[in-house]
This record gives C-alpha cells, sequence and structure tokens, in this order.
C-alpha cells in the first residue's frame, strides 16, 4: 500500500509511486477472477515488495538530517508546481532540496557555505595573519578593510577625560543604571537623534541644518540599508546601482529583502562618474526584463572610486527619479572624509531646490567619519513620514546598545572636540593619501583623482597577464599571497573594466607607506617581465 | 510607491497588547506628579535588582572605563565589528547559561551566535531555518510579539497549539498533532516547534512530560525545536526549570538527528533586567544555522563597548551567583505580593514559579464567557481602573477571561496602589452582579469552576 501523501515525505520519484500503483490493480484483479495462479504469482512478489518500500522509506525518514548539504537543483519535486508563492531563487533551490528530511532554509544553505568573494576571502587570510611593524613584520598588510585609525589619539583623549560620566549618569550622588538599562525607543534616544543630526551638519559643512524627528537610528549602517529596502521594494523589485560599488551591498541589498541589484556601469573614461543615459538604459532594460525598478542606490563620496558627484549630476539623478517615478536611497557615510577643497555637496543641500522631498532617502553612520565602526550606530534620514514610520518599527530588530547611545551623546554633544576632530581627521586622510597615490605613481600605477574616502582607486591594468577577470583575479591573488598586500579587486565591486583595484590606506601609518610600496613594487616588476 | 509592507496597516499594532501600551504612554502614572495616571503592568520587565548591578558597576570603573588592567582598550574595542562576537563576551555568557541551568549543560562559545536583542535572534532563527509561506507551531497562550517578529519580514506563518485552563495550559500530544494536521489543511509546511520557557504570559515552567511529548513528537515529524529560554533566569520557585537541552541529555539523544535541531534563544533583558542593553543569542548544535545566523548577525551586532562591559561582569561567579540568588528571591517576594492582593480582591491567577508576570483569572468577572465581554473587561480596566493589564487574546489564548499582569516593573508602592484599585473595581462590580437576578447563578457556577482548580491555584 502506498503511504498517505503529506507535504513532509514528498517521495523523490513520482513515477515510482505510478507504478507501484500498476502493481496493486494487478493482483486485485487476478482475484476477483478467481485465477489463484495469478494470486500466487502476482500477489506473493508484490507484497515482498510494498514491504520492501515500506522498510527503506522508514530508513529514508530516519537518515541523518543533511542541513549543511546544498540541496541539489537536478531531483525533481512534484512541488515545483506549486512554487511561485514567491519567485526567489534561493527558495526554488530549497523546495527541490526539500523532499527528505527537513532541511534549514535556502537562505541559509547558501549562506553558510564559504564565501568566495575576494572581498571576504582577502578579509578573513588577513585576520589569521596581520602585519605588525614590531610582531610580525613578515604579515598580510591590509589594504582591504575602509577603516580610519588615522585619529584614534584624539578620540582616547576625550574618552579618558569624559566616559565615565558620559555611560552612566548620576542621580543625585548615586550612579544610576535605570536610565540606560530599561527598554529604549528602539529607534534610538531623541538627545542622540539630535546629537547625530548636529554632527551630520557639522560635516555637510554647515549648509544645512537637519531635523533629528526626520531621524531614525539602527545598529549600524548596514540594517539602516536593509530596513530602507524592506521600506521601499518588495521581492523581486530591483533598485538601480553605479558600478563599482561596496561588494557588502549585495549581502546587505539582496539577502533577506529579495530585492535585486541592476547594475549601471560606469567607466574610467567618465572618471567613473554616473551618467544618466546609462541609467535610462539600465531602466530600459530592466522593464524589458518585467522587473520592476523602485530606486537607485548611490553611494556619495562613493566607495570604492572616492569621487563625489558634481551638484549637476545630481540634479540630473533627481530629475530621472522624478520621471521614473522611484526612491533615491543615497550612501553618505564618507561625507566626513572630503579631503580635497573640491565641493561636497549633500543630499539635503540639493534637496533645498525644488524637488519631491518624500522620494530621497540618506544613509549615514558613526563607522567611517567618527571610526568607531565597534559601537555600531547608522542612521537613516528621510523626508518621507510613511518610510519613517515603517523604518522605526523595524528598528526593534537592529537598535543601538544603551550605553553606547548614552556615551555617544557627550561626544557628539561637545562641539569644540567635533569640529577640531573634524578637521584634523582630513588633514590626516589627505596626508596619507597623497603619499600612498604618489608612491603608486612611482610604481607606473595611476589611480582615479578621488577626493574622499579611505582609499583609492588604482589602475592596474598593465601588470594583468590577461584583459579580463581572471588576469585581475590572477594579480589580486599574486598581491595577497607574495607581495602580501590585501587589496580589493575590482570584480569583487562589480566594476566592468579588469584591472582595477582598491586600496585603503587608513589603517596604515606614514612610515609603512614605503614598507606596501616595496612589496607591490616586488610583484610588479615580475607581471611586467612577464607580459 | 512604498513597498506593501509600508503600504499595508502596522503590523499586529492594533492588538489590545500594544493599544494599552500606548494609552499608558499618553496618561502614565507616577505616585506625586500624576497619581491617578494608568499604571503600567503590562510591560514584563526586571526593575528589581538595578542596585546590584550598579554597585558592580561603581566597584569596576575600569570596564566601564574600557580598561584593562590599567590598559585602555578603547582602540581595539572602536575597531570591533566582527560578527563572531567579542570572544571574552561569549565564554563568559556560556559560563552564565550554564550557571543557570544548575551546571547540569555545559555551552560551547562557538556555539553562539550574539544579536541585538532575542527579537532579532528570534527573526533571524525564522530566516535560518523556514522559507516563505512556511510554518511554525507555538502553544497559546503566546508573547503578542512574536506575531510580528516571527512572521513580519520572513512571511514564516503561526499555528497555534491550543492548550487550556483544564490541565493548566500544559501541551499535550493531542493538540500538538492537532495543531500539525490544521497547518497541513491550510497547506503549510511545518518547519518546526517554537516555545518558551519558562512561558510568558503563564510565568510557569514546561514539564517533563511537555518536554518530552514535544521532543517525541518533534522526532517523529522531522522537524526543529526553538526553545526561546529567556526567562530562564527568573524561576524563583519549584518546580525547578528543565532546558530542552537537559530533556534530551537525559534521554541521551545527544548523537540522534534531533540534537542538530535543537535551537536556544537567550538574552540579558530579562535576567539582568537590561533591556536597553539589546543583547541577545542564539544557541544551535547546527553546523549551518550556527554559520548562516552569524553572519546575518550583522544586521543587528551588539555594540563592542557593551559586550566587553558585559564580559567582565558576566565573568565574575562571585557577582553572578550573588546576583541570581539575590534576584530570584526579590522576584519570589514580589509575586506573592501581587498574587495575595489579587486573592484580597477575590481573583486568583495560575501557579506560577517564574517569569516576571501572572497568568491571571478574571473569568467570573466577565459578563459573559466570550472574547466581547473580555475586551469589555480589559477596556474597563484601562480606562476605568487605569491600569494596563494585556488581556489573554492578545496572547491568542482560546479561553476568554485570562489576563497578564507583571509585578518587576514597578515599585512596591505603585503595586500596592494598583492592588488597591483592582479591589475597589472588583467590590463595585460585584455588587452591581449582586443586584441582579443572572448574577446569583453566575456565581455558582463560577464557584463550581473555581471549586474544580483549587489545587492549582492560591
Amino acid at each position: 500500500m502506498t503511504q498517505p501523501q503529506t507535504r513532509d515525505e514528498q517521495p523523490t520519484n513520482p513515477t515510482r509511486q505510478k507504478s507501484t500503483g500498476m502493481r496493486l490493480i494487478v493482483p486485485l484483479q487476478g482475484i476477483v477472477q478467481g485465477r489463484g495462479g495469478l494470486i500466487l504469482g502476482t500477489l506473493i512478489p508484490c507484497a515482498l515488495f510494498y514491504f520492501f518500500q515500506l522498510y527503506t522509506k522508514r530508513n529514508r525518514g530516519n537518515s541523518s538530517n543533511t542541513p549543511s548539504n546544498p540541496p541539489s537543483p537536478s531531483s525533481s519535486s512534484p512541488n515545483l508546481a506549486e512554487l511561485p508563492r514567491t519567485s526567489s531563487r534561493l527558495s526554488l533551490f530549497s523546495r527541490v532540496g526539500s523532499s527528505g528530511p527537513v532541511s534549514v532554509s535556502g537562505r541559509a544553505s547558501l549562506i553558510a557555505r564559504e564565501n568566495d568573494s575576494p572581498y571576504y576571502i582577502g578579509l578573513e587570510k588577513v585576520s589569521k595573519d596581520p602585519y605588525d611593524k614590531e610582531r610580525n613584520p613578515d604579515g598580510i598588510i591590509q589594504l582591504g578593510l575602509s577603516e580610519n585609525r588615522l585619529c584614534f589619539d584624539l578620540i582616547e583623549k576625550w574618552m579618558v577625560e569624559n566616559v565615565r560620566e558620559a555611560m552612566v549618569g548620576r542621580d543625585g550622588e548615586h550612579l544610576s543604571i535605570n536610565g540606560i538599562a530599561a527598554y529604549q525607543p528602539f529607534d534610538g534616544l531623541m538627545e542622540l537623534k539630535v546629537a547625530v543630526a548636529g554632527f551630520m551638519s557639522q560635516v555637510m559643512r554647515k549648509v544645512v541644518s537637519l531635523d533629528p524627528s526626520q531621524i531614525v537610528l539602527t545598529a549600524g549602517a548596514t540594517p539602516a540599508i536593509e530596513i530602507l529596502c524592506f521600506c521601499l521594494a518588495d521581492h523581486g523589485n530591483a533598485f538601480l546601482i553605479p558600478t563599482p560599488y561596496y561588494p557588502g551591498f549585495d549581502r546587505d541589498v539582496r539577502l533577506r529583502t529579495g530585492v535585486e541589484l541592476i547594475p549601471v556601469h560606469c567607466r574610467s573614461a567618465d572618471n567613473f562618474l554616473l551618467s544618466v543615459t546609462a541609467l535610462e538604459q539600465a531602466y530600459n532594460q530592466a522593464r524589458k526584463r518585467g522587473v520592476k525598478v523602485r530606486g537607485i542606490l548611490i553611494s556619495n563620496p562613493s566607495n570604492p572610486v572616492g569621487n563625489i558627484l558634481p551638484r549637476e549630476t545630481l540634479h540630473n539623478i533627481l530629475v530621472f527619479a522624478q520621471e521614473k517615478n522611484i526612491h533615491i536611497i543615497c550612501d553618505e557615510i564618507f561625507a566626513g572624509s572630503v579631503y580635497r577643497g573640491e565641493e561636497f555637496v549633500s543630499m539635503p543641500e540639493i534637496l533645498m531646490e525644488e524637488f519631491d522631498k518624500n522620494r530621497v532617502h540618506i544613509i549615514y553612520g558613526l563607522s567611517k567619519d567618527l571610526c568607531l565602526p565597534g559601537f555600531r550606530v547608522g542612521v537613516i534620514y528621510s523626508y518621507n513620514k510613511n518610510v519613517l514610520a515603517l523604518a522605526k518599527r523595524l528598528t526593534r530588530f537592529s537598535s543601538i546598545s544603551a550605553p553606547s547611545q548614552r556615551l555617544l551623546i557627550s561626544m557628539l554633544s561637545d562641539t569644540k572636540f567635533i569640529e577640531e576632530f573634524i578637521k584634523t581627521n582630513k588633514q590626516r586622510i589627505q596626508k596619507l593619501h597623497h603619499s600612498f597615490v604618489d608612491g603608486l605613481k612611482q610604481l607606473g600605477i595611476q589611480c582615479i583623482e578621488s577626493s574622499a574616502g579611505f582609499y583609492c582607486w588604482a589602475n592596474m591594468s598593465e601588470l594583468i597577464s590577461s584583459y579580463g577577470e581572471k588576469g585581475e583575479l590572477d594579480l589580486w591573488d599574486k598581491l595577497l599571497n607574495i607581495a602580501k598586500v590585501n587589496v580589493t579587486p575590482g570584480s569583487a565591486c562589480h566594476c566592468i573594466e579588469p584591472g582595477w583595484f582598491r586600496c585603503c590606506f587608513t589603517t596604515l601609518a606614514l612610515e609603512d607607506i614605503p614598507v606596501v610600496m616595496k612589496r607591490i613594487r616586488k610583484v610588479a616588476e615580475t607581471c611586467k617581465s612577464l607580459s | 510607491m512604498l513597498s506593501t509592507k509600508a503600504s499595508r496597516d502596522s503590523h499586529g499594532q492594533d492588538s489590545s497588547y500594544f493599544v494599552g501600551w500606548q494609552e499608558y504612554e499618553k496618561n502614565p502614572y507616577h505616585d506625586v506628579r500624576n497619581p491617578t495616571g494608568i499604571i503600567q503592568m503590562g510591560l514584563a520587565e526586571n526593575q528589581l535588582s538595578f542596585d546590584l548591578i550598579e554597585s558592580w558597576i561603581a566597584r569596576n570603573p575600569d570596564a566601564v572605563g574600557l580598561k584593562k588592567n590599567g590598559a585602555s582598550m578603547f582602540k581595539e574595542l572602536a575597531l570591533f565589528q566582527d560578527y563572531h562576537g567579542l570572544p571574552a563576551f561569549k565564554n563568559a555568557l556560556v559560563k552564565f547559561m550554564a550557571e543557570i541551568r544548575g551546571n547540569k549543560v555545559k555551552f560551547d562559545p562557538n556555539k553562539l551566535v550574539l544579536t541585538a536583542g532575542s527579537t532579532s535572534a528570534n527573526e533571524t532563527l525564522m530566516f535560518c531555518l523556514a522559507e516563505r509561506g512556511d510554518a511554525f507551531l507555538l502553544p497559546t497562550p503566546y508573547y503578542p510579539g512574536f506575531d510580528r517578529d516571527l512572521k513580519w519580514r520572513t512571511g514564516v506563518e503561526i499555528v497555534p497549539i491550543h492548550c487550556s485552563s483544564s490541565n493548566d495550559f500544559q501541551i499535550t500530544m493531542p493538540e500538538l498533532e492537532k495543531s500539525y494536521q490544521e497547518a497541513q489543511r491550510l497547506g503549510l509546511k511545518v518547519k518546526g516547534v517554537f516555545i518558551t520557557n519558562p512561558s510568558n504570559p503563564l510565568g510557569t515552567t514546561m514539564t517533563r512530560d511537555e518536554l518530552n511529548h514535544l521532543i517525541s513528537f518533534s522526532m517523529a515529524k522531522n522537524i526543529h525545536i526553538v526553545s526561546d529560554e529567556i526567562y530562564s533566569g527568573t524561576a524563583f520557585d519549584c518546580p525547578k526549570f528543565i532546558s530542552i537541552i537537559e530533556a534530551l541529555m537525559d534521554r541521551h539523544l545527544e548523537n540522534t538527528d534531533i540534537w542538530s535541531r535543537i535551537h536556544i534563544v537567550y538574552s540579558l533583558s530579562k535576567d539582568l533586567g537590561l533591556p536597553g542593553f539589546r543583547v541577545g543569542m542564539i544557541y544551535s548544535n547546527n553546523e549551518t544555522v550556527v554559520s548562516a545566523a552569524t553572519k546575518m548577525s550583522s544586521f543587528g551586532l551588539i555594540s563592542s563597548q557593551t559586550q566587553y562591559l558585559l564580559s567582565r561582569m558576566l565573568s565574575q561567579s562571585k557577582f553572578t551567583s550573588n546576583y541570581m540568588e539575590k534576584n530570584r528571591k526579590r522576584l519570589r517576594k514580589r509575586k506573592e505580593m501581587l498574587v495575595s492582593g489579587l486573592q484580597s480582591a477575590g481573583i486568583k491567577c495560575l501557579k506560577s514559579n517564574a517569569g516576571l508576570f501572572c497568568w491571571v483569572d478574571m473569568r467570573h468577572l466577565l459578563s459573559s464567557q466570550t472574547f466581547e465581554a473580555e475586551e469589555e473587561l480589559w477596556k474597563n480596566i484601562l480606562y476605568g481602573v487605569r491600569l494596563n493589564i494585556p488581556p489573554g487574546s492578545s496572547c491568542h489564548c482560546s479561553e476568554p477571561g485570562w489576563f497578564r499582569i507583571c509585578f518587576a516593573n514597578l515599585s512596591e508602592g505603585t503595586l500596592k496602589a494598583a492592588m488597591k484599585r483592582i479591589k475597589n473595581f472588583v467590590d463595585h462590580n460585584y455588587q452591581e452582579m449582586a443586584c441582579d437576578q443572572r448574577s446569583t447563578f453566575y456565581k455558582w457556577l463560577s464557584k463550581i469552576l473555581s471549586n474544580n482548580h483549587e489545587s492549582d491555584r492560591y
């Protein structure tokens, strides 16, 4: 007898079920027609067959759950027809794999696997063998993480003088933890929003003053971007994004929201600046494919190139968005690192002109400009009341820890310290940038002229053996394993032109630069001699 | 223009659980400034032991100052954003979790994933274990927040396992089976059972029988068990708290299938009374889940400053054992205060041994045994008596007339004031009912009913 079909016990082979059905009918026919020989000849082997099936089915049910094996798309399943509850590819794989013992979600299987992006592989390698001038001079030098270590002395000094009072308030004469222990508003304390609004305004050269009630605080910029995606788009919708872009967006935007990223390729001929023509093209292509574009995701200052969008380009992007009735998410997390005299125009500034503000949302955070990635502070700044209301509710999943909020309220409210800090920070970044770019120049490696960020966008296409992604990855590998320098290859950032690399220099001290250049020179010379 | 989520109504925000909270915020009680305001008894927060934490902080200025043996840890902490979490913190946490379980279970820090609160942990687990449209079975009554935390962004469905007052809301095999069938009838694939142990809102720990039923059921159906044990440290009375892992170990199931389908959620919000710190975690025996959840935790990491401070606090056994003992004593005392206060108003509670609340039986105060009558009573209590106490329906209880009342988030004085208000309300209520012909019959009926449960109440 066949087992009753439940959704849990999906057979792997639908045709097999049909044949067992047939085998039931034949002996029954024999019984009805009174052919004893038929009964003996067919019933007994059939009975044996059924018991064998029962036995194997039971054992399959008890076999160890293999959640770590990614579901294979080759086994067919009758469930495929029922699928479109969702159109996600991830869920497709998992349904196919779910015939058999219960598994984890397709999402989990996918993300649990070792990440094969060079961006993550490089970071992993450095963590195992990090360079230290004294303790590990042969270790790998980290140029793949946009982290700013140039101004810790300033913050540390402030901390030593202020942290205790900042963190734990005083209730009369006694220490009081009541204020920070209890439930806080999930989207952050109002005092911190006020302090952050003030800080952002200072960073944006005080051209605009920002409204704290338009701020939602999150545990880092990573959840900020995800939350905005949940607010603005549905599963299967898409955002247009200029390339090259920060590799983390692939995870932040796509992983759990099911929102697609459609690259809008920028080229070296345009200094990798976004053009509206390219936007228009990408938008139309998406429409042809039946994909609904909900918005554009830009970074200004951009990562990994480090340039800033001119006023005119920002204006044109806004016009485009208005025309197509889509949103703009502008990640301005590096706004405070603009070291060149060039004019950085922030979104709030350009929105002072006549534009529909409801479609513009800004991402910010304290990880870059205040060098505090460990404290997890991200910002969504939006003009759209509905988006703010929903984002607020979603921050319950990503709230900032109260002691850190208290500490930062105190630090950011010290406007004198902050002003000094912003100024010194820019000076140090600029100095290091100059020195680093010069060093590369002497090796014959040119960089895009950049004005912000903790990195430079270097053209190493002359060093790659074959002009393509493979050649680029070969060079990346040599730099990582021979020169022992971790840089981020352009392909990890979806750059359409091979040979470009992002090199972060703010994890270095000035005296480390000659060491870096010496190591790169070794590999560069080998590559040149081979080509 | 916006996503469906944004355009749709607030997710579950119109439930009485949240409405009550909002009303309280509009008119919060203060013994001096607003003595006629609404008293908040709907918030499961532990405010009884702040003094212990404060005195620890006063004795350990280095931890607050982010120093270790006089040297500043600031730079390392400021840069630390590794989603694997601060090793010292994870080591301290597993030690603390083991201590809560009487050291009967040992935890491996490599199986621990840190998240910004258990809200984030629960959601992350759903993302890791289920696809959109899959279902988890939850015993009722359950914490109203699960409707949002488990379902909202994940697309996972909840199918209730109905529990009744006839056996003190314990989970039974027939009900487990029934809810599983119901899920199938709805065309939902069941990925697991989600329990809260100790239970919210019941305030009881699961019995060994219940845990065994659950384990057998999950083995038979080949599904996961998620055990939200965030109240494990608040078990202040016997029977003692048994963790799902302990129950499995007692059945020697460590090397079987089911072992890798067990996932525990924990947090410091209830046991240590630090919800503002946003410290939650997932403990799983499943490598894939640990790996996936670790990466997903990027969407809600705990501040390194907090991790460091708490790692110092929790690694001091003297502090933790002293804290746990004192905290439990205070919780028990406060619960007894609530129970006796209610008793004097003729109101009984489910016998509880854990949690920050009591599951209160107000069925005899209903005009009829319906949810409409329950809502009526809830509104009277919220707007008339001015107490915020969530009704059972907001927790998906299948029987009307039950309410959750919290006792650890208010001072003794405020609790006394609340008890006074309830007594006045009930006296007034009974006086009215006595004049009504029907009420005589009703009183007789409720007496019969309450006599049946004599042994489970006090």
